[in-house]
């Protein structure tokens, strides 16, 4: 965190200051490390193992926080009487089907009811691509009727939470020192540490980022780390929770208002071509029976209304029809072998450097060179947008500048200071920027782009009697411009995405405010309430020292400018907080609502003793005792009954490449329902067992240093930051440096069956190699911040890796791969190519990919 | 005056009713996290040259050292320390180096056209309009702050943000260090929270920590950029007991008197021998 | 131990001390602690032009007055010809050379480069007028007189306040040689003044510049032995190791030499008295030229800035050599930095890459892990 997010690694300093423990869990002794009470060196690939280890510690001692648990989790749900665990089949759940390499979850549901899947059975089953609208926050649903059984006493075989207790049972501190060359005595330190933090008066807070998600079982480490918050009582309390440190550049509105294929603003998900014929199946589809979604219609009609206006009616089904249809995996990479393939005609590229940043970056430059139009939109001139030119194919011959038919569009950008807007921070904080100079010469906002983009196509459409053209046309597009520009009034789309009544124009106070029938429009209804009073909530900035130290009026959180989510399970069963230390939201019985030092992330008037009536919808179809309102059945899961295509609990599974094989099932290496992608252009490494393997004896691994930003398109091109780190380079252990002939400050080629890259050489003790399995395992890390162009130049480490993917959320495994190293520099030209073919050729790629 | 009042020869004297409170650094190590943003705000806004884009490869550090064309330097250093009883750890030093502003300052000393000068805030800075590039300044320092700037000519340091102190603003690197390990302040207030933290980490266990250069009985009379450190100076590549070289400079003069009434004296006597 | 303490594992340097062992000094990856002097060879030519014609000032007085106008002629043209060098000379340093004037905005006793700004610019005109009169005759008496007694008094100033400007620099080979520098100056200024004089003048009228040539050589050489075992002994190995030692041995080989020949036989024979003049005078610039060699190195060398430091706090003694200790073989001094010493030892927990940069690197320093089998 030091290392990616330095100014909100203060804040963890701060508590450090004030006597917080800080652990710091990585495979390499980074900054973050550095400043830590505990470095815990995992290795890649293995947090499942750990945080496993973490759970079977706290079942079998007995730390759990047995009343939280028991009053806001499912640990007492009963589940289906045909539920085999992994444990019993061997590293799959039951449902697996071997053809398909999909689960068919019929089993893994609450006895007694029908899961209704977030993806829809009809997915699953069908095309196997799965997962399109598990996506976020959405979870799943379960169909209404009877409540599932459940054994207050937890001792029912079949509940969670003895299902939970076998399925960890073999994560011992022995098990998690062979697979993650954790030593025993330090997990011990580590789990102590956790478990006597954790309870009624005190709270222990994890933070992760991309070092957990960016792997086949990315979804299932962060499904761990909350079962073990959970477990402990973390979750909704002061201090607690998960923190997803989600990268820069507003990535997390960018999912909020999303520019993700399979959802729409809010997390809603998009209609599918075959699910979803008009709204009411979509709403049916959908709409879960309790908790705050089962308000779906009325978010997913203001968001029609708010996008088509007039042209939305109750007649029209609100323009439902008016939506594009999903029919598939459009996920990024899928998209990338369509323009290999020819399918995929052109690219919008905005704030992003995929010639560099995607995995198998290779892939993405060819797929680029296939396509009919792109068009670039970033600061600087970025590799995405010349590798027709002078990218690495081009100098290997693999491709040729006169072969490349794509037309190339660069528009310059605006940068932050030139242009205003929101932005939202990991933690779901919206902050408005505003503008101090106009952006120079043709330089634009992204705002300005889309809106006149949209503007000219519309002045061209005008008129059109095509039905495929009413889409367009029908937008609501009337935001005002200013200044030299015309620059959209930003403001106004914010307004427009918090929401208003159509009647009399007013700004909404929140999602609450919303109906189903049309009268209300909102952008996106997380957000709603962002613009409430006609007051722009993020543009509020109200210093820390003049408020409550939860700073409530320092912007706008959404939703309802929450700064804890579930909240409510800061508070018993009762209503009373769990201590006085931490006491953060609590029932007021005399004024009859919950109150505290945050928005109550509950309805404000539902006591705690409230129990739902027959036929009760959506959050009031949830008990005062139910903290978690987004979910159906309104409980923490420590068992996901339905919604994610991998199983319902985490498995430690190996990377797709790994150098070593899976200790605890040795008959599934790898997470079995991973996407993988065998073509000729997404060569795989052989994995540990497979002959072969000993080409690539070494774990790989990618990240971020301080200096650089993400694909160097902010950061290589400016002289302050590139001298800061002119160079990549490998970072690796004196051990394997000698293992390998390798030199400080020399070069080293470091090769995968996808290509081979160079990079300047840091022998540190801050690399170790791990003791796996009685065996040393090293580990090559290598920040991945450097392309072709720039002030400071080098290879892509991401050109090293392969295309393998997450199957709930489509992201790749870019954290763990297999590699090789030699000392010295690459070759050029096409001798690069014959070098890499004969890797290829040794570790014998050219037949199946591995399963 | 409280009594960490450090008072130099040319302020507050000098400047009378328009000397402001002595301001300065406290650089708290046990703070930094490594991140830069010290290095990149000074350049940005004192728009200090690029200064190589050589890969040095020591540790996290391609930034070398203090020099012309950089003003604040973050140093890393990588240590196998001893944890408990046979364990071993890893420790990771880092620290972020500036002009020290010392209270005897040689640099100001030596500087043959006046062109250092101390200012009202008692900090030290070159006024480029005069430099003449003579580069006295530059062996006098003793810890290497400054340099010429090549094709330029002139010597240029730290200037502690003159220009923004002017304006009550903090130096840029002040501002932009994420974890306040860069303090910024009158430095009677720094030297007294100096005390309280380094006092609190020992109490921890961090029994290396140590002030550096807070004054006022070492040899440049204390800094006014001074530091807390988590171990020896040397280990960060700063002289242990660094020395103002004008306090020495009386015993030079008079061996330089004694040299030169020697040599006319020698000359005399040759004169008179060859006379004779 | 508080709870927190207890936690985990006490954090690296709570309990125990770091691996190193104090007693080397250590660096930051062998990196200079000082910043080297920007001065280019304009400096050293310097002291040596400017320290000859100091010291030619009392020597065309004093001979005057003593009726040697031969040798008094001489004397004020050389002083009058090294006067007119030397501003060129310390002009053409400066990084700013338009800027010299600047030099006389201020007069700092704490800067000799001040004071010795107005010393040049004393001795410069008062040598120039008197050698006006002694050579042309112009201007008259009245000037020419207390002009060169001017440059009498200024001269000797002269030649001795560059050594207080290099010793009133950080840098340990100077510095710490403070109270020698200004006599090894001045020895080095009249042998230099009286070679040349030896070789320009007459025999017959050079019997004062020959004596003057050899009392300042054999001054020379002696007050430099002094000043080496004075000093502690990682700082004398600037002048033992490294660029500045071929220069020093040259120019006590020198000095040596063109004494010997000009007491011996610079009387008899003129080109005795030539060689032995020039001789002398190749090894004052020499002299100088070492010094300002070593100076550099001095400053390169962490070593000589911590160690002296170091153990001035931990209150060890300096070592110095014993009485009649030999000094050109040191026995325990370690080898100054050079890059013919190759790369150091590969880590980045250990010194750094010998990169694009002037600076030597030392060899590894302090406790860092060495690689396996290394």
């Amino acid at each position: 965190m030091a290392e990616c997010h330095p100014v909100g690694f203060q804040w963890v300093m701060e508590a450090r200051e004030r006597g917080a423990t800080i652990i710091h869990v990585d495979p390499r002794f980074t900054r973050t490390s550095a400043v830590s009470d505990e470095h815990v060196p995992i290795r890649v690939g293995t947090d499942i193992a750990f945080l496993g280890g973490l759970i079977n510690h706290v079942l079998q001692g007995d730390h759990w926080f047995r009343e939280y648990v028991e009053a806001f989790t499912n640990a007492s749900t009963i589940i289906d009487d045909g539920y085999l665990d992994s444990e019993d089949l061997d590293g799959v759940f039951v449902g697996w089907n071997e053809k398909s390499k999909m689960y068919d979850p019929s089993h893994w549901g609450y006895e007694g009811m029908e899961p209704q899947a977030a993806a829809g059975e009809r997915e699953q089953a069908s095309e196997a691509q799965g997962g399109e609208r598990s996506h976020g926050a959405h979870g799943a649903g379960l169909t209404g009727g009877e409540p599932p059984e459940t054994d207050p006493t937890l001792q029912h075989p079949r509940c969670v939470f003895q299902i939970l207790k076998r399925h960890f049972a073999r994560y011992t501190p022995e098990y998690v020192e062979a697979e993650c060359g954790i030593p025993q005595d330090q997990f011990a330190r580590v789990a102590d540490a956790v478990v006597r933090n954790s309870g009624r008066e005190r709270t222990t807070a994890w933070v992760y980022s991309v070092g957990w998600t960016h792997h086949t079982t990315g979804t299932q480490y962060i499904r761990a780390a909350s079962i073990l918050q959970l477990l402990l009582g973390n979750i909704g309390r002061p201090g607690g929770g998960i923190l997803a440190l989600r990268g820069h550049a507003s990535i997390q509105g960018s999912t909020d208002i999303p520019t993700l294929y399979n959802i729409l603003p809010g997390y809603l998900p998009m209609p599918h071509a075959e699910a979803d014929v008009d709204l009411d199946d979509y709403l049916d589809n959908n709409t879960p029976p309790g908790g705050y979604w089962g308000h779906t219609r009325e978010y997913m009609v203001s968001l029609l209304k708010a996008w088509w206006g007039d042209a939305a009616t109750a007649e029209n089904e609100f323009g439902f029809h008016l939506l594009p249809r999903i029919s598939g995996d459009h996920s990024i990479y899928p998209m990338v072998m369509g323009m290999r393939d020819g399918e995929v005609e052109g690219f919008f590229v905005m704030g992003e450097n995929p010639a560099v940043g995607s995995a198998n970056a290779k892939l993405h430059r060819l797929g680029m060179a296939n396509l009919k139009w792109l068009v670039v939109r970033d600061l600087q001139m970025i590799e995405s947008a010349t590798f027709w030119k002078d990218g690495p194919e081009i100098a290997t011959g693999e491709m040729r500048t006169e072969d490349i038919g794509t037309e190339v569009f660069f528009l310059p950008g605006a940068a932050h200071t030139e242009k205003e807007g929101s932005f939202t921070n990991t933690q779901r904080l919206l902050q408005w920027r505003h503008k101090a100079v106009e952006p120079p010469e043709d330089c634009r906002s992204e705002l300005h782009f889309m809106f006149h983009l949209v503007r000219r196509i519309r002045e061209k459409l005008a008129g059109s009697t095509d039905p495929r053209d009413r889409p367009i046309l029908d937008l609501t597009w009337d935001y005002s411009t200013e200044g030299p520009h015309e620059e959209p009034n930003a403001h106004e789309v914010l307004r427009e995405i918090s929401g208003y009544t159509v009647s009399d124009d007013t700004a909404v106070s929140g999602y609450t405010d919303l109906k189903g029938d049309g009268s209300t429009a909102c952008g996106c209804w997380i957000y709603s309430g962002v613009y409430a009073d006609e007051v722009n909530q993020a543009a509020r900035r109200r210093p820390g020292r003049e408020q409550t130290w939860v700073a409530p009026d320092w912007g706008w959180a959404w939703p309802m400018n929450r700064r804890i989510l579930y909240n409510r399970a800061a508070a018993d069963r009762e209503g009373n907080p769990w201590s006085e230390r931490k006491r953060y939201i609590w029932w007021d019985a005399d004024a009859g609502k919950w109150t505290g030092d945050d928005v109550p992330d509950f309805k404000e008037d539902k006591a705690p003793d409230y129990v739902p009536g027959e036929g009760a919808e959506a959050e009031m179809a949830l008990r005062g005792d139910e903290p978690f309102v987004l979910q159906a059945d309104g409980k923490g899961w420590l068992y996901v009954p339905s919604g994610l295509l991998d199983g319902p609990l985490p498995v430690h599974y190996e990377p797709h490449e790994s150098p070593v094989r899976n200790l605890l099932h040795p008959g599934v290496q790898a997470n079995p329902t991973r996407q993988q992608f065998p073509r000729p252009d997404n060569p795989y490494n052989p994995t540990a067992g497979d002959p072969g393997a000993d080409v690539f004896p070494f774990a790989f691994m990618t990240y971020r240093i301080a200096e650089h930003h993400t694909a160097g398109g902010m950061s290589r091109f400016l002289p302050y930051l590139s001298e800061l780190a002119p160079s990549v380079f490998v970072e690796v252990s004196p051990e394997l440096a000698q293992l390998r002939g390798l030199e400080h400050g020399g070069w080293s080629t470091v090769v995968t069956t996808r290509t081979a890259v160079e990079a300047r050489v840091l022998v540190t003790d801050r690399m170790r190699p791990h003791r796996v399995q009685g065996r040393d395992v090293h580990t090559i890390g290598m920040p991945f911040h450097w392309g072709a162009n720039g002030l400071v130049t080098g290879d892509a480490a991401n050109d090293l890796l392969p295309l393998v993917l997450d199957r709930n959320v489509h992201i790749s495994e870019f954290k763990a791969a297999t590699c090789d190293i030699q000392p010295g520099r690459r070759p050029e030209g096409t001798a690069l190519l014959e070098l890499v073919d004969a890797y290829r050729r040794r570790a014998g790629i050219g037949g199946d990919p591995p399963t | 005056m409280s009594e960490y009042q450090l008072p130099t020869t040319a302020w507050p004297s000098s400047y009378g009713d328009e000397a402001q409170p002595r301001v300065g650094f406290f650089t708290d190590t046990s703070l930094c996290i490594g991140c830069k943003a010290c290095e990149v705000a000074c350049k940005e806004w004192n728009e200090v040259p690029e200064d190589g884009l050589d890969f040095l490869g020591l540790s996290m550090d391609n930034t070398g050292g203090l020099g012309a064309d950089t003003w604040r330097h973050v140093a890393f250093v990588e240590q196998q320390v001893q944890v408990q009883d046979a364990a071993e750890g890893l420790r990771w030093l880092m620290s972020s180096d500036v002009c020290k502003h010392c209270t005897h300052a040689a640099c100001l000393e030596v500087c043959p056209t006046g062109s250092l000068f101390r200012t009202e805030f008692g900090t030290v800075v070159v006024q480029e309009d005069i430099c003449n590039g003579c580069g006295y300044c530059v062996p006098a320092c003793p810890f290497g702050v400054l340099d010429k700037r090549e094709e330029d000519g002139r010597v240029w340091k730290c200037t502690l943000c003159y220009d923004r102190l002017g304006d009550g603003l903090e130096p840029a690197c002040a501002k932009a260090c994420p974890t306040n390990s860069i303090q910024f302040g009158p430095l009677d207030e720094l030297r007294a929270h100096a005390e309280r933290r380094v006092d609190a980490l020992r109490d921890r266990g961090e029994d290396q920590a140590r002030l550096y250069l807070e004054g006022p009985d070492d040899g440049i009379g204390g800094a006014g950029a001074f530091f807390l450190l988590l171990d020896e100076p040397e280990v960060y590549g700063l002289p242990p007991d660094p020395v103002d070289t004008t306090r020495d400079l009386g015993e030079t003069w008079r061996a330089t008197a004694g040299a030169a009434v020697a040599l006319a004296a020698g000359i005399a006597g040759a004169l008179l021998w060859g006379a004779r | 131990m508080s709870d927190r303490q207890a936690a985990v594992s006490p954090r690296p340097g709570r309990d125990g001390r770091p691996m190193v062992p104090a007693a080397e000094p250590r660096s930051y990856y062998g990196r200079p602690v000082l910043a080297r002097p920007v001065w280019t060879w304009e400096i050293p030519a310097y002291f040596f032009v400017g320290g000859l014609a100091g010291a030619c000032g009392p020597v065309a007085a004093g001979a005057r007055m003593l009726g040697n106008d031969v040798l008094a002629r001489r004397a004020a043209a050389v002083g009058v010809a090294g006067v007119a060098i030397s501003p060129v000379l310390l002009i053409s340093d400066l990084g700013r050379p338009e800027r010299f004037v600047n030099m006389l905005r201020v007069f700092k006793p704490t800067s000799p480069m001040s004071v010795g700004t107005w010393i040049l610019s004393t001795f410069g005109p008062a040598a120039g007028i008197a050698a006006g009169w002694q050579l042309l005759g112009l201007p008259g008496r009245r000037a020419g007189v207390p002009a060169q007694a001017l440059a009498a008094i200024t001269g000797p100033m002269l030649s001795t306040y560059t050594a207080a400007l290099i010793a009133n620099t950080a840098v340990p080979v100077w510095h710490d040689a403070r109270r020698e520098l200004p006599f090894l100056f001045a020895s080095s200024s009249a042998a230099a003044a009286g070679g040349a004089l030896t070789a320009l003048t007459p025999r017959g009228s050079a019997g004062a510049a020959r004596a003057l040539g050899v009392v300042g050589a054999a001054a020379e050489l002696a007050i430099t032995e002094v000043m080496e075992r004075r000093l502690d002994q990682r700082v004398r190995s600037s002048y033992r190791t490294g660029a500045a030692h071929r220069p020093h041995q040259a120019a006590r080989i020198a000095t040596a030499a063109g004494a010997a020949v000009v007491a011996a036989l610079g009387r008899r024979s003129r080109m005795a008295a030539v060689a032995g003049g020039v001789a002398l005078c190749a090894g004052s610039a020499l002299t100088r030229w070492s010094i300002f060699q070593a100076g550099r190195a001095s400053a390169d060398d962490p070593e000589q800035t911590v160690g002296p430091q170091r153990d001035r706090i931990d209150g060890r003694e300096p070592v110095k050599p014993a009485p009649g200790e030999r000094l050109d073989v040191p026995a325990d001094a370690p080898p100054a930095p050079s890059p013919a010493d190759g790369p150091p030892a590969p880590s980045a927990s250990g010194p750094g890459m010998p990169d694009a940069q002037d600076h030597p690197v030392a060899p590894r320093r302090g406790g860092y892990r060495s690689p396996p089998g290394s």
